[in-house]
């Protein structure tokens, strides 16, 4: 268990997720991303775009996301239910399973469609649009 | 180990709590077979409730939706709960033949939340436990960690039948291979193997039959369903006394069509919203015990669970 992590109130925590998130990849301006359910983008430090999927209520939000070649896709967990982001086509690699207030970041280089789903709630369908 | 009853004033509010708490938590159901047809009953019955199974020519419980790793409101403390409802299995005047567990034993199918259901079940000695894996057991491995250390090592598969004092018990696995958009699976395989494991047996066979998630249309829009469970009923149609078992859905609810009875059962973690009730089904986090025991009208659950469930059985069959 990550100790003093844990007794943080929820929101606290995932912002403190957030906010290490942001340091790891060098990104600035995410506060905004924490503070809003839709989708945002931020420009990083090598010019490629992130933009922010939220998963809350057992859904993807924005459930379809239009995102240029080379774009920064973050996922967070904003459920109390553990989730996984799976591509239904095998066009990047599956997350593990993300806890209450985890994320996961891909990069998606080709243009293309990607549907993904959460593999074990697959009810659960988002799609990825790159340009 | 932290927990929410800690922070009472006193350890008689404490109690008060924790015992409201396993109210709606559910502690399992005991099932009663009674001239080929099984009967549900509250593990936490009375006095009727001994009397009842002295009458059974056998009985089992069933356990569900253990959630070992879950550490969020209501329940931080979900090893508790599923401690107490192993020694409410413990406890029954007649005891059971074995234990069901249907499944979503953990959370995130971590080896150290096996290790403590494991070391929980072993803890309380319950005697032979069959199992099936939820969704939350098969988590980044297909299950592999689950079926190495819960498999009935009968079919790669993982699925696997047994027979006890003349009643046909079916496991089946409906959580992998799960696809973008549907519900739980079974898949081909697993049906004609369903299909030849039946075909010799005369429909006087009592079968139970138990999965994880509902081997019915529950509430598709919430995952609550099996894609291919509608071919599984065709081969369960012809018997004569045929009991479907599932959990995954944290909450009782029931349903007859022709001899085949379903089932769920309740979580011995925490509650889950009726279908529809609210945005998604996560847990009911916002309701305390005390709240909870008012608004879901306990009782009435257990009456459902112990009186009505017998007399729609009944019925069906006369």
């Amino acid at each position: 268990m990550n100790g003093a992590m844990e007794r943080l109130p929820a929101g606290q925590r995932w912002r403190q997720r957030l906010w290490l998130c942001a340091l790891l990849l060098g990104v600035t301006g995410m506060g905004s991303a924490a503070s809003s359910a839709r989708a945002s983008t931020t420009a990083s430090a090598r010019g490629a775009q992130t933009y922010q999927v939220d998963i809350r209520n057992f859904a993807f939000a924005p459930n379809k996301l239009i995102v240029p070649a080379g774009a920064h896709v973050v996922w967070t967990n904003r459920d109390e239910e553990p989730h996984i982001v799976v591509s239904a086509g095998a066009g990047f690699a599956a997350s593990p399973a993300m806890d209450t207030g985890d994320s996961y970041d891909t990069t998606f280089a080709k243009s293309g469609t990607y549907t993904y789903f959460c593999s074990i709630h697959p009810m659960m369908v988002g799609t990825i649009i790159v340009k | 180990m932290p927990s929410t009853f800690d922070d009472d004033d006193s350890r008689v509010a404490g109690r008060r709590q924790f015992l409201h708490c396993m109210a709606w938590a559910g502690a399992g159901t005991l099932w009663l077979m009674k001239g080929g047809v099984l009967h549900a009953q509250s593990l936490a019955g009375g006095a009727d409730a001994a009397a009842s199974i002295a009458d059974a020519s056998f009985s089992f419980a069933q356990i569900s939706d253990s959630h070992i790793g879950f550490h969020h409101e209501p329940n931080m403390d979900v090893a508790a709960t599923f401690r107490a409802s192993l020694a409410l299995v413990n406890a029954q005047a007649v005891k059971a033949d074995f234990l069901l567990h249907t499944g979503d034993l953990t959370h995130l199918s971590k080896p150290e939340e096996f290790d403590t259901l494991s070391g929980l079940v072993r803890d309380a000695h319950p005697g032979q436990v069959f199992y099936v894996p939820g969704e939350h057991d098969v988590i980044g491995d297909n299950g592999a960690e689950f079926f190495r250390r819960f498999g009935e090592r009968q079919h790669p598969g993982g699925w696997y039948s047994f027979d006890h004092r003349g009643v046909h018990f079916v496991g089946l696995i409906n959580v992998l291979n799960l696809k973008a958009g549907g519900l739980g699976f079974l898949g081909a395989e697993q049906l004609a193997w369903l299909k030849q494991d039946l075909a010799g047996r005369s429909a006087s066979t009592p079968l139970v039959v138990f999965a994880h998630m509902p081997l019915w249309s529950l509430y598709p829009a919430w995952g609550w369903g099996t894609d291919d469970s509608a071919e599984a009923m065709t081969y369960l149609r012809r018997f004569g006394s045929v009991t479907v078992l599932n959990g995954h859905i944290h909450q009782i609810q029931q349903k007859v069509e022709g001899n085949i009875t379903f089932h769920t059962a309740h979580s011995t973690a925490y509650p889950q919203p009726a279908p529809g009730a609210g945005p998604g089904p996560g847990p009911m986090k916002g309701v305390t015990a005390d709240a909870l025991h008012r608004y879901l009208g306990i009782r009435e659950v257990r009456h459902v669970r112990g009186t009505q469930a017998l007399a729609v059985t009944e019925e069906v069959l006369s």
